[in-house]
């Protein structure tokens, strides 16, 4: 059902102080228009469980693909915390909206942008931004999720081609992309970025159904059958398991951003609602056990706002590492999936409706803290970091 | 066809207001500012519509500070092609109308576009003091706006209808809600307007004309208090004693 959206973000340390006037023009502008275009369809498409394709362009318009990638390229040629704000306030809206943004940005984007010929990021990225070509990653496969070295998908040259053989699966955007950035390995073991197009024979991308999670998201596979690849859609400048982790580390960075989004949008309704709700003749907000549970929320909130923060500025030195941004994914989820509950809690049975957005966010969020890096790796990569020993195996 | 847009800063409407030095100075701590709405999403998208349409082009102007720069650049986001900035600060209506009036006759605009009023002050001065100044008519509270040649046709709204006015350019006009629909930035707008130019001028010598002594805010919400429908004698005596409006 359409209605007002009421937002309003919360900002107890006046963190907006150490914003640029740039960065609040660009977030608190896709604010307004995802408000006005997003927010009123979005309970609908979750339900019906489909992309609201119809947001393209404008999610186009907003900066929301490869924002940061620079402008002769078709990007804005923003900085990372602009990049941060935007899938802040995209996730705000629905996980889903900022997971097809964050694939766009930092996973299809970004590893042309980084690794691509000069004619592959003419022909891909200006399309890329406007959301005319929409793209897809594919790493994971059925038998290798957080082992992605593991993967079978392979390549073999064929002189003047390379045959792709192989199956990706939980591609987010497969069905209805352009464009996918395939890791395969060659021969030789070496893992290489394929950009396979819609249309090559032998190509399939079919959905995925069921999901009670990202519904307003498309998820699918990617199979190769015998997939005819020109030579000049390898991406030449990196091969190796680094160069998809590296997309990796980039999409981490915004879905760090995402999950306060969430957060915010599920503390925000929980205390306009606690303080109209009435029982006992008194809001609910005037008792103790509310007032612990928002206290704690806006105290969570607020400490995530300034971890990510913190890690966009050391991304913009270029100081950011593997594990800082790992620690930033891993906290910021907790913290919006604790918030999620807490928040329906505080709406009683009312939080349970689709009035309210806290068991959407919530939903979705059991994706989140499962893609990109599980929560249990992404513990053990702090683990690795601060110990200098690996425990994955 | 030149358009001039004046634009002020004013506190976002989810705000907590609060002052500061014996209530006499708003307290701006914590406080987001926007262009004031009645400027941004009537006046300044009219004027870039009737640009868009005919040519043109769209100076944006304010008085005030650095710390104005924000709402003007967003303003240049949307689509003004420069601003111009009188580097002073004043709640006074006079001295505003005034360093706006010199830059317009300095620089011969055909339109001059304001909001009807700020969402702050709401002292709804400045449109009118600008006309005087320039001696140029004034259209208030017009609704629409279409410029055909020199000839401008306006409606404004009236008690049970709607008046149409025409006038010939150079005139001044302060628009209400209707002229024009709000307009989001795009990341074009906002990547454009990094370069787009921000002039500051020194303000012309004025006295203002007002000083603001203190504020305060309105007293909190009472309780409501319910009569039954058939109780009028109840009703009248609760009006007449306690609220004391009858």
């Amino acid at each position: 059902m359409a209605k007002t959206d009421l937002f309003e973000a919360p900002d107890y340390y006046n963190i907006d102080d150490l914003l640029t006037d740039e960065q609040k023009l660009v977030r608190d502008s896709a604010r307004a228009w995802l408000k006005k275009e997003v927010s009123p369809i979005i309970e609908e498409y979750y339900e019906k469980a489909e992309f609201p394709k119809q947001i393209i362009k404008g999610l186009g318009e907003i900066g929301a693909f490869g924002p940061y990638i620079p402008e002769e390229y078709g990007g804005a040629g923003l900085d990372q915390i602009s990049y941060g704000l935007l899938m802040q306030e995209l996730e705000r809206v629905d996980s889903g909206v900022r997971s097809t943004a964050s694939v766009q940005s930092s996973l299809v984007m970004f590893p042309i942008w980084k690794y691509g010929s000069e004619e592959q990021k003419k022909k891909f990225l200006p399309k890329l931004a406007t959301g005319e070509f929409m793209g897809c990653f594919g790493l994971t496969e059925p038998d290798h999720g957080s082992n992605p070295g593991g993967m079978t998908t392979n390549i073999k040259d064929k002189g003047d081609h390379y045959l792709l053989n192989g199956a990706k699966m939980w591609i987010s955007n497969a069905p209805f992309a352009d464009v996918a950035v395939v890791w395969a390995k060659n021969e030789e073991d070496r893992i290489k970025g394929v950009l396979v197009e819609k249309g090559m024979k032998g190509f399939t991308a079919p959905e995925m159904h069921g999901k009670w999670s990202l519904r307003a998201s498309t998820t699918g596979e990617l199979l190769f059958d015998n997939v005819k690849i020109p030579k000049e859609n390898i991406l030449p400048g990196r091969d190796g398991l680094g160069a998809p982790l590296s997309c990796l580390d980039s999409a981490r960075y915004g879905i760090s951003w995402g999950a306060i989004g969430a957060a915010m949008d599920c503390y925000d309704s929980a205390l306009r609602y606690s303080k109209q709700r009435m029982q006992f003749d008194k809001p609910i907000a005037a008792f103790q056990l509310t007032q612990k549970k928002l206290a704690e929320m806006i105290t969570e909130i607020t400490k995530a706002q300034l971890l990510a923060w913190r890690l966009g500025s050391l991304k913009n030195e270029g100081r950011a590492t593997t594990a800082q941004v790992s620690m930033a994914k891993r906290n910021n989820i907790e913290i919006a999936m604790n918030i999620a509950r807490e928040a329906r809690q505080i709406h009683g049975a009312m939080g349970i409706t689709n009035e309210y957005p806290m068991m959407r966010h919530m939903m979705n969020l059991e994706s989140v803290v499962t893609y990109e890096g599980t929560h249990d790796i992404h513990l053990l990569i702090t683990g690795m970091d601060i110990t200098d020993i690996p425990a994955f195996s | 066809m030149k358009f001039l847009v004046c634009i002020s800063k004013v506190p976002d409407t989810t705000s907590k207001i609060g002052f500061t030095d014996n209530n006499s100075k708003f307290n701006e701590a914590g406080v987001q500012f926007i262009v004031n709405p009645y400027d941004e999403w009537y006046a300044l998208v009219r004027a870039l519509e009737l640009k868009e349409a005919n040519g043109g082009s769209v100076t944006i102007i304010t008085v005030g500070e650095q710390s104005d720069e924000p709402v003007m650049r967003k303003a240049l986001a949307i689509g003004a092609d420069e601003a111009v900035r009188i580097n002073a600060k004043s709640d006074d209506s006079f001295f505003i109308a005034k360093q706006i009036a010199e830059y317009a006759k300095n620089n011969s605009f055909d339109v001059v576009l304001c909001g009807k009023e700020t969402i702050n002050f709401n002292s709804a001065q400045v449109p009118a003091t600008i006309a005087e100044l320039l001696d140029m008519p004034l259209v208030s509270l017009a609704t629409k706006l279409d410029i055909n040649g020199n000839t401008a046709t306006l409606e404004r709204d009236v008690q049970g209808g709607s008046e149409v006015v025409e006038v010939q350019t150079p005139f001044v006009l302060s628009a209400a809600k209707g002229m024009a629909e709000q307009r989001i930035p795009n990341m074009k707008g906002i990547m454009m307007a990094r370069s787009k130019p921000l002039n500051v001028v020194e303000p012309v010598s004025v006295e203002a004309h007002t000083e603001i002594l203190s504020y305060e805010l309105p007293s909190g919400k009472t309780e409501c208090k319910y009569v039954e429908a058939d109780k009028m004698d109840e009703l009248i005596e609760l009006l007449h004693n306690e609220a004391k409006v009858i």
